[in-house]
């Protein structure tokens, strides 16, 4: 067992944990934080996805022990966060979302599209979600609600 | 999807790395940013009886030009090179491989010593490292050593490195402006690992090398020549005739797709 400190969502929270457990099964199964979804569990799929040091990263491929001293940031803790206020909106508005599954993930990998290119275009949009899937939506609603939030962000 | 049990140490230097690795007992796997061992022991492919953690390490992030040397610590990750910040046309050549790696949420984590001590056939840097040349640095029970990229990965997740020996940096030449250089990866989907990769350089010297192959990436040394000798296209059919001539144990569809990325890889170079 190894003992860890991580800020999660603001909170600071100290736990001791087995080296196995992944970062998103810490911040699923200890913390009850089930906002964050896991598919596929080696890191393919980007259901998992969380920012970590205001990066995004996979927590289904990132152990917890790890992830000690880092600030985490779970869909759960973007309240008062603009990007990802304008990205809910636009997802809404757009249909960016079927199941909703992908949805926790397919956010946090939008609002670093947002903030890190601004300049992004459709098809380095699309490139950028290479790394998370969606089943349902084919994905047209989730592009026109991410270039919706870059065009509002330019003006 | 879970990984077996297994021991995690945090490591604060490179001597700790070095002693817990010559007081190994049982199967011990350094962990960099964990992007390929993680993975693989989610899918238990790998089960390491202990993980020795680099994460507080100090001294592996540096990136620095000396004259025409180029020096990469091993922990530095696939999107600080994504971003810019290797010099240089190296930089460049190194921008465009990083990009392509997986996806940014993986970049953010996985780093370039990583890739190329877990050295995996398909992944991106032991090709394309090998097409730039240079050596891997490391250190050991016997102290510090180089050892040249030519060689280095000797098989599928086989490298030079001592079992008792961690990779800390690479020592890179820094290309010239006028150096030519090309990178094409076959893949079905933007991020996945290669089916074929085709990476030249022509520079002060010409490097061509086939990658994501069943073993270790190899460089074809009659391309090399052609290039060398003012060549500036290579068709595809010609570069199956040169690739067939290797052991390669390529079937007609893997011998095709490795010579269209070479052929395209010559392309980008002289685009």
């Amino acid at each position: 067992m190894s003992d860890l400190t991580i800020n999660i969502n603001g909170e600071h929270v100290t736990a001791n944990v087995e080296p196995r457990l992944s970062l998103a099964d810490f911040i699923r199964d200890h913390q009850r934080l089930t906002g964050t979804h896991l598919g596929c569990e080696h890191g393919v799929c980007g259901a998992c996805t969380v920012l970590m040091n205001g990066e995004p990263v996979r927590s289904c491929i990132t152990f917890a022990v790890v992830a000690d001293g880092t600030e985490i940031t779970t869909i759960e803790g973007f309240d008062d966060d603009e990007p990802m206020a304008q990205l809910r909106q636009a997802f809404h508005e757009n249909h960016a979302l079927q199941c909703g599954y992908c949805t926790p993930g397919m956010l946090v990998a939008a609002r670093d599209i947002v903030t890190r290119l601004p300049d992004a275009d459709e098809d380095r949009v699309r490139l950028e979600l290479a790394g998370n899937l969606c089943r349902c939506t084919g994905y047209v609603g989730i592009v026109k609600a991410i270039l919706s939030v870059l065009e509002q962000r330019c003006s | 999807m879970k990984p077996a049990i297994f021991e995690h140490e945090r490591m604060s230097s490179i001597d700790d790395v070095v002693q817990a690795l010559a007081n190994a007992d049982g199967e011990v796997r350094v962990l960099g940013g964990g992007q390929s061992i993680g993975p693989m022991m989610n899918l238990r492919l790998a089960q390491p009886d202990k993980v020795l953690d680099l994460s507080r390490v100090e001294g592996l992030d540096g990136i620095s030009e000396a004259g025409d040397r180029l020096s990469i610590g091993a922990r530095v990750t696939h999107a600080r090179i994504e971003d810019g910040e290797v010099p240089g046309t190296t930089g460049a050549y190194m921008q465009f491989v990083a990009s392509g790696i997986s996806y940014r949420s993986v970049r953010n984590r996985g780093t370039i010593g990583g890739s190329v001590a877990h050295a995996d056939p398909a992944a991106d840097w032991p090709t394309a490292l090998l097409a730039l040349g240079g050596e891997v640095k490391v250190v050991g029970s016997g102290g510090e050593k180089s050892i040249p990229l030519d060689g280095f990965q000797v098989g599928p997740f086989t490298t030079g490195l001592g079992w008792d020996e961690v990779l800390i940096g690479f020592d890179l030449p820094a290309l010239g402006p006028n150096t030519k250089w090309g990178y094409y990866k076959v893949n079905r989907k933007p991020g996945e690992f290669a089916d074929a990769i085709g990476a030249v350089i022509i520079g002060n010297e010409a490097r061509a090398v086939c990658g994501a192959t069943e073993s270790a990436p190899f460089r074809v040394f009659d391309i090399e020549e052609k290039l060398s000798g003012g060549a500036t296209e290579l068709s595809v059919a010609d570069a199956r005739e040169i690739l067939s001539g290797h052991d390669a144990g390529f079937d007609d569809y893997e011998l095709q797709i490795h010579a269209v990325a070479l052929s395209r890889a010559i392309g980008r170079a002289f685009a």
